[in-house]
């Protein structure tokens, strides 16, 4: 639910912000900058939170075929499952075809 | 004990005080650090939790995690209300003063570089969902047993194929809804779908996309939004803001002519 208080005037705490909004940006956007305290959030730590935070949905995700926003926003994803979808029905005819065959050959091969 | 330094965002000068009541990441209030034409807003933390190894440890502690998180959102949202801050990363933490001064000076003129790009901007973020249930006009014929494999398979077919008409019409809907948004937004991000345990969310998130808009357009934008959330069964449209322009502070994200999801 977002709140009334999301106008630009006055600036309410982030609207209808939850966790994963939050740790999103608060971890993955922002400047990036080197302090004293060298905690390579990018090379290491960063990639072992982004992981928890995502993988879920990332499988999720890629199960569907909505996998744009990790490569081009032209959802370039839809001719790719098309394709798999296409191949999918073929292989259900197939089996289906498989599956009626079967109990005559089995008739067939009993004495 | 002196404590580190925890850099939330680094500003312009502004004349307004911050809340009297605001606390950052350890309790400690954000103090301004002025250098130069910037200033950083900073707030004591103790070695003890902000030193390598221990903020390393705390770093694979959700709950921890969710705590500083919130405190360093609290603390730039609360700067959004009086300015235009520019969003440090979770954890950028020096020794002392003098350490954030010379860091301030190293990168002055990208940081005023990037603070004229953001300025008087803020960040919307819209989220799609598809809802989990299928509406009950679309929803597949009552299950009957199946009669033979291929029957089964028939009936397995259909059900895809509505739920493939589904994912159909929930991503051209977000297609659509993003092309129109970008069109009213100075710049767009799409982030990653959203993981439901962490967001609380029902339904699946088919789209996460930030637009960085002026705040003289913001009703605007908003208004555009909340039209569209009744459009479509099935869909539901989250608007979550305005925040600090998070997705857009980046310097390789420097302002590109073409703006996401414009195809050919």
């Amino acid at each position: 639910m977002t709140t009334p208080s999301r106008l630009p005037e006055p600036y309410g705490q982030g609207g209808g912000a939850n966790l994963a909004d939050i740790l999103e940006r608060v971890l993955d956007k922002g400047v990036v900058i080197a302090g004293d305290i060298r905690i390579n959030l990018l090379d290491i730590e960063l990639l072992t939170i982004k992981l928890r935070l995502i993988v879920a949905s990332v499988d999720k995700a890629k199960e569907m075929g909505i996998d744009w926003w990790e490569s081009d926003p032209a959802l370039s994803s839809r001719a790719r499952r098309d394709e798999l979808a296409r191949e999918n029905a073929e292989l259900r005819e197939r089996l289906a075809r498989l599956e009626e065959l079967e109990p005559r050959r089995a008739q067939e091969e009993t004495p | 004990m002196t404590g580190l330094r925890y850099v939330y965002a680094v500003c312009r000068p502004f004349g307004t005080p911050l809340q009297a009541q605001l606390t950052g990441v350890s309790g400690d209030p954000p103090r301004l650090l002025p250098h130069h034409g910037l200033v950083a807003v900073v707030s004591h933390v103790p070695e003890a939790d902000f030193a390598e190894e221990p903020l390393r440890a705390h770093l694979e502690d959700l709950d921890w995690l969710t705590a500083v998180a919130r405190a360093h959102q609290g603390v730039i949202d609360a700067l959004t209300t009086v300015t235009t801050p520019l969003p440090l990363r979770l954890g950028t933490v020096f020794r002392d003063d003098s350490g954030v001064r010379t860091m301030m000076e190293a990168r002055e003129e990208s940081f005023l570089r990037t603070l004229d790009r953001l300025e008087g901007r803020v960040e919307w973020g819209v989220k799609v969902y598809l809802e989990s249930e299928p509406a009950p006009e679309t929803a597949v014929a009552p299950e009957r047993k199946p009669a033979s494999g291929r029957d089964y398979l028939r009936q397995r077919r259909m059900r895809t194929k509505s739920h493939e008409e589904l994912w159909q019409k929930a991503e051209t809907f977000a297609t659509r809804l993003h092309e129109m948004l970008s069109e009213c937004a100075e710049d767009s991000r799409l982030h990653a779908p959203q993981n439901p345990t962490l967001s609380g969310a029902s339904g699946r998130n088919v789209l996460n996309a930030a637009y960085l808009v002026r705040r003289t357009e913001s009703e605007e934008f908003v208004e555009k939004v909340d039209r569209t959330k009744d459009g479509a069964p099935g869909i539901r449209v989250e608007l979550t803001g305005p925040w600090a322009a998070y997705s857009f502070a980046g310097e390789e994200t420097a302002p590109s002519e073409g703006k996401p999801g414009e195809g050919p």
